[in-house]
């Protein structure tokens, strides 16, 4: 009991001081320091517009998480069941919209659907000047079909990995009492499915309530969420006190789904003996499923146009093509003192992912042990762990500089304030991922290890990881993933020495000109290069028999 | 042989809430005994198993395991085995690896490993599967693969759970000689639960019976059958001759107004009884004798009369209902000349000798 | 899970082991904070940097907005000596908050008068720039049409989902044209900036938070279906600079309507509670001089206060507004915060 009291206090301890703290800093400083005055919210929620955004926020990230889990459960059936040539490399692409700046992932749906796109180009060469063209440029049907984009790979990560270790049987029995392949995954399948999926659904649910960039660069500014409102608020307005009041009332109203999400997923939880992987993939395939197998691909392939159109943009100039983009990267001909060589930048993105990957795994796993010990609290806690991804990068960033301007803890113009501001947004991946495994695992297994001799922490050497490891390597994928992507904190918090590759992309974008669209576009091609090899050798990480699970 | 008990429980209690789990229950275990917890689902079995193995805590009361004190020693420093219902065989590991994990938890050298793991699967007949993956295994294979598990590090103490509920009856009632035989021939100490009084009977050096959290009845098998405790113990037995009657008359034998007659069995009244108190009346089916004409006046007997009412060969006996008064008796006899010309309609005397006779306060409600 | 547990709390006092360590304190350390526009050569860094044998830090927080807020909520224990762009549309909050100290240099007299934003004396103007409509060359030939004279015409049937601007309340250079609209159509006369606004809006004008969102996503020049952006006067100027084949002329054009630009002055400060004031001083005396005043043009495509300074040779395609919007530091700081109120009520509810 006391090892595990110890436990806790480690991911509470980081949550604490990395997260509360700052976090009540700058709530304090924007209220004046002084006492709560409810004034800015009777401000806020007096005002229809307000109001009107936190609807919005509310329920377009409904119906996003909704699409997304459509668009993703089929991709995730394909990985958890079918194997195929190329099935690793397939699923470190799937993931590349994820950590995508999201101007350059706008600028791939231009390429694409944009008046000049490849697709209405081709209409127009197909049938000619007066030929249909596909208008979908700001509207709101963008801003799903982006949400769904960015977020799909959440839910094929996490459900493939738990259905991968799902017994066929289940399906096989529901198939002898005569139920339809539709009946047997609506009334088996699913409800089996279900931590997993609430687990994914909880994570798309968030990114698509806070996200920033996503909604406004493909949507325009009348699709502003509570994010926006916030940056608004404190950065232009500069009226601290209701942008801090809108900030307490997005947690409030957010830990208020994630009580309810996390309780539901909890819920949902059956201890399901989970089989070999081999066991499940060594099945027979019927024609039926190939014709399915290459259905799902070639659909994967259509939703990662928008990223190999960006491809072939940056590889592209006006004699064809040729990788002049990308030596262009490698000269610095105005001498500026902010420019960086793409070997360093991609180096502080891979270590910083990396540290930020390493402390995740440990808050994240420490976190999950937490959260499924028995217990009525379980549920605040969960909710609590997933705060971070709530909280804007403003208001963070801002709280950290807040926080930790004084000696002996002077944070400001670390690397190390990046570094925890990655692991905060990439902790909640870990915890997300293991919990479905946690909890469906038998308790029997570590019981019977410990009664043939193994300490608790031997326990978790040699039963549990291997048994999470899979889980745990998707959650790393993920936490790897955040902190490559992120540049909303980077920008705000890091000095030109740490630029990461967002950050060079975004100084790029910064100024006019076709030689710094194509180095972004080309820096791009770069970010979604290492990132699908760092995928890859994570995917190819093996421990003993990890590899099964 | 010095026969103090290498298990002894005393008083053990555990409540969840209001209900008890395990109620006062206090038991003795002899080295080398193969002790069967028998009794229905969900009556506390398991909880019992989890708590000496110390997966689970109790309340109040003690266990000793040689003597010493094992409240506080965690479930890996007990040195006890433990083997599931469901197994718990560890899915990311073969064959070897579930057999050697307690081996190398105990940091023995790989090759003696290896020697013991052999020799563990030689002992439970699955010589040449070291390498299979526990998903290419049979249900008996696995079975057997977690006992040579539970068996390998030589704990001091087995338990198994129900382990071979899961299986059908011919290849369970092959593992249980099997069971018997592997158990015995290492002489471990082991305690075996399950709900199967005849894979009980034919595993178990000692029962003990356990209802509602309870120990009700321990005892060699052959005495249970002979005295149950309780009505609940004589039904688990599958006892049929359960006849509710009145006490009439105790002085140095018992007479029993019941629905076949009266009824006299030897000895005093159970404990607190006197005449005009309900009772339950317990025949043994295999001590009646049955004869077309009355047997005459044999010892303290008394001899009812009644109809066949249902004849049924099994093997070498024979299973005669018999209807009389208002209620029936089943005997067992040999199917000897004598008896085979009995059929349903015929009359026939019962003789129930007082040795035949157990009398069981009624069951509570 | 103890080890897990061990690991965690060890790299916590890891961590801030590390951060302690971190708080180096050299003697002659400038640091900048700037926004992450800005840019200049480190040649001219270090040409400062020995002459005054000090090493300069510059520090990028954000946003032109973000930096001054951090700034502000770091007043009186800065992690900067010197904030660098504030420019005259924040430059009313900087004051209020009083986050400088005062300090005017002896070169201001080469700057001349309508760049000197700041009568108190705290901000020093270091660069400027114009905020005006950019239109794409071909887009406009296809169609057969030519570039508005007046912004009353960007309401008309012609340019219907033609221009593409950015939010006011997010955006410096939206917010630039709101204050130049401001200018153009006044406040109160029958046809007022807003009455402006609400036209365009029935015209479809499209509103996007930033200018990069705005310029390479919907911006017809690259792929987009608006041949209209608000932008910079020097963004045709910089589209011939990076051009990726020799070009003749760049292929976008400035549309330059009289009172319908908005100039924006971008200075630099010292901060109170700065740990190398005399060091901060001079490199305000050496941003105005021309080392560093012709070094920038062209990193950051905006026009050097110095009269002095020469700019490069195709600034020629940056042209100058003969007459900007006339509009002080000082009304825009009062007003600022209700036209993008009133702003986002028309164009964005």
């Amino acid at each position: 009991m006391r090892a595990s009291r110890l436990l806790a206090i480690g991911p509470l301890a980081f949550l604490g001081v990395f997260f509360l703290y700052p976090l009540v800093a700058i709530l304090a400083k924007s209220f004046g320091g002084g006492a709560l005055d409810l004034g800015p919210f009777q401000v806020l929620l007096g005002d229809s517009y307000y109001l009107g955004r936190i609807w919005f926020t509310i329920w377009q990230a409904a119906f996003s998480t909704f699409l997304t889990l459509l668009l993703g459960l089929p991709v995730a059936y394909l990985f958890a069941r079918h194997e195929f040539p190329g099935k690793t490399l397939l699923k470190a692409l799937t993931t590349l919209p994820f950590i995508m700046p999201t101007i350059v992932v706008a600028m791939g749906f231009v390429a694409l659907l944009g008046p000049g796109g490849l697709v209405n180009t081709g209409l127009s060469n197909l049938f000619g000047a007066h030929a249909p063209q596909i208008r979908i440029a700001n509207t709101l049907t963008i801003i799903f079909m982006a949400h769904a984009f960015y977020n799909y790979s959440i839910v094929v990560r996490i459900v493939s990995a738990y259905w991968a270790n799902l017994s066929p049987q289940f399906e096989e029995s529901s198939a002898m009492l005569g139920a339809g392949r539709v009946q047997t995954f609506r009334h088996v399948t699913l409800p089996l499915l279900l931590p997993a999926i609430w687990s994914s659904a909880i994570l798309v649910y968030i990114f698509s309530f806070t996200s920033f960039g996503v909604v406004l660069v493909l949507g325009g500014s009348q699709f502003a969420t509570m994010e926006v409102a916030i940056y608004e608020l404190t950065v232009k307005l500069f009226r601290l006190e209701i942008a801090g009041a809108l900030a307490i009332i997005q947690i409030v109203f957010t830990y208020v789904f994630l009580f309810v999400y996390t309780r539901i997923q909890a819920r949902s939880a059956v201890p399901v003996t989970l089989v070999h992987r081999e066991a499940v993939s060594q099945r027979k395939k019927s024609v039926r499923d190939m014709i399915v197998v290459v259905g799902i691909i070639a659909g994967l392939l259509v939703i990662l146009s928008p990223l190999l159109a960006l491809v072939e943009r940056a590889i592209s100039t006006s004699d064809g093509y040729s990788p002049t983009h990308f030596v262009a990267l490698f000269s610095n001909d105005s001498g500026s003192y902010f420019y960086r060589s793409p070997l360093q930048v991609i180096w502080n993105s891979i270590r910083f992912a990396l540290a930020s990957m390493v402390i995740a795994m440990l808050v994240g796993t420490a976190a999950a042990y937490i959260i499924v010990r028995p217990g009525r609290r379980s549920s605040i806690i969960d909710a609590l762990f997933m705060l971070p991804l709530v909280v804007s990068a403003v208001t963070l960033g801002f709280g950290f500089l807040v926080a930790f301007n004084r000696p002996p803890v002077d944070l400001r113009g670390s690397w190390l304030i990046l570094v925890i501001a990655h692991s905060l947004v990439a902790y909640p991946f870990v915890i997300r991922t293991l919990l479905p495994v946690l909890r469906g695992m038998p308790p029997h297994l570590k019981e019977s290890a410990a009664v043939l001799g193994a300490s608790p922490l031997r326990v978790f050497i040699h039963v549990e990881l291997p048994i999470i490891a899979r889980a745990l390597i998707v959650g790393a994928t993920f936490a790897f993933a955040v902190s490559m992507g992120e540049f909303g904190a980077s920008l705000l918090l890091v000095r030109p020495e740490f630029a990461t590759i967002p950050v060079a992309i975004f100084r790029l974008l910064g100024q006019p000109g076709e030689a710094n669209l194509g180095q972004a576009l080309a820096m791009s091609t770069l970010l979604m290069a290492v990132v699908a090899l760092g995928f890859v050798t994570i995917e190819r990480f093996r421990y003993r028999d990890v590899g099964g699970f | 042989m010095p026969e103090t008990p290498i298990l002894r429980l005393e008083n053990v209690h555990k409540s969840y809430g209001d209900t008890f789990a395990i109620h006062d229950v206090s038991l003795d275990v002899d080295r080398g005994e193969l002790v069967c917890l028998l009794g229905p689902s969900g009556c506390g079995k398991t909880t019992l198993l989890r708590i000496i193995a110390g997966l689970e805590s109790m309340d109040s009361g003690t266990i000793s395991f040689d003597g010493q004190n094992v409240q506080g020693v965690t479930p890996h420093s007990r040195g006890f085995g433990l083997m599931f219902q469901d197994l718990a065989l560890f899915p990311h590991m073969d064959v070897f690896g579930n057999v050697g994990f307690g081996l190398r938890m105990q940091g023995m050298s790989s090759d003696r490993v290896q020697m013991r793991v052999d020799e563990m699967l030689e002992l439970v007949d699955l010589g040449n599967y070291r390498n299979r993956k526990i998903h290419e295994l049979s249900g008996g294979e696995r079975q057997r693969v977690a006992l040579a598990r539970s068996l390998a590090p030589a704990p001091k103490l087995l338990m198994l759970d129900e382990p071979l509920g899961s299986l059908d009856r011919v290849l369970r009632e092959s593992l249980q000689v099997q069971v018997r035989s592997i158990l015995k021939e290492i002489g471990v100490t082991a305690i075996y639960v399950t709900h199967d009084k005849d894979e009980a009977f034919a595993l178990a050096d000692t029962i003990v019976f356990v209802d509602r959290g309870a120990v009700v009845q321990a005892g060699p098998p052959e005495a249970l059958f002979r005295a149950p405790a309780t009505e609940m113990v004589a039904r688990s037995l599958g006892l049929r001759n359960l006849i509710p009657g009145t006490i009439v008359r105790a002085s140095d034998s018992v007479e029993v107004a019941s629905t076949v007659g009266t009824l006299v069995a030897g000895g005093s009244p159970p404990d607190g009884m006197m005449t005009g108190d309900d009772v339950l009346v317990i025949i043994n089916e295999r001590g009646l004798s049955i004869a077309p004409v009355r047997h005459g006046s044999a010892g303290n007997g008394i001899e009812l009369s009644g109809v066949i009412n249902a004849r049924k060969f099994r093997g070498g006996e024979s299973e005669i209902h018999i209807t009389v008064g208002q209620g029936e008796v089943v005997a067992i006899a040999p199917s000897n000349d004598a008896q085979s010309s009995l059929t349903a309609g015929d009359d026939i005397f019962v003789f129930v000798p007082p040795e035949s006779i157990t009398l069981l306060p009624p069951s509570q409600g | 899970m103890i080890r897990t547990t061990v690991i965690t709390l060890t790299m916590l006092i890891l961590i801030f082991i590390v951060a302690c360590g971190d708080d180096e304190d050299e003697d002659n350390e400038l640091v900048i904070m700037t926004h992450d526009s800005f840019n200049i050569s480190e040649a001219v860094i270090e040409e400062f940097e020995e002459a005054n044998d000090a090493t300069v830090v510059l520090q990028q927080a954000g946003d032109a907005g973000e930096a001054l807020v951090r700034a502000i909520l770091e007043k009186g224990n800065p992690s900067a000596d010197l904030l660098y762009g504030v420019d005259n549309t924040y430059l009313g909050r900087a004051l209020d908050e009083e986050i400088f100290e005062k300090y005017e240099s002896d070169l201001l007299d080469q700057v001349p008068d309508e760049f000197e934003f700041d009568s108190s004396g705290h901000v020093t103007p270091i660069n400027y720039g114009y905020v005006n409509l950019n239109y794409h060359l071909d887009f406009l030939s296809e169609n057969g049409l030519t570039p508005p004279t007046t912004l009353e015409e960007l309401t008309g049937p012609d340019w219907d989902g033609s221009l593409v601007v950015e939010n006011p309340a997010t955006s410096s250079p939206g917010l630039a044209f709101l204050i130049a609209t401001v200018a153009y159509f006044g406040e109160d006369d029958d046809y007022d900036y807003l009455d402006f606004w609400a036209d365009l809006k029935a015209n479809d004008v499209l509103v996007k938070d930033g200018w990069s969102d705005a310029y390479y996503t919907d911006f017809s020049m690259y792929g987009g279906d608006r041949p209209l952006v608000v932008s910079y006067a020097t963004s045709p100027a910089a589209e011939f600079f990076f051009s990726e084949d020799p070009i003749e002329a760049p292929p976008t054009g400035n549309i330059l309507i009289d009172n319908a630009t908005f100039t924006q002055v971008e200075g630099i400060g010292i901060l109170k509670g700065a740990n190398s004031k005399n060091l901060a001083k001079k490199f305000i005396d050496f941003a105005l001089g021309t080392t560093f005043q012709e070094d920038f043009p062209d990193k950051m495509f905006v026009y050097p206060v110095n009269k002095n300074a020469a700019t490069p040779d195709f600034f020629r395609f940056a042209e100058v507004p003969s007459q900007p919007a006339s509009i002080g530091a000082e009304e825009i700081g009062e007003k600022r915060d209700g036209w993008i109120q009133e702003w986002t009520n028309v164009v964005l509810r």
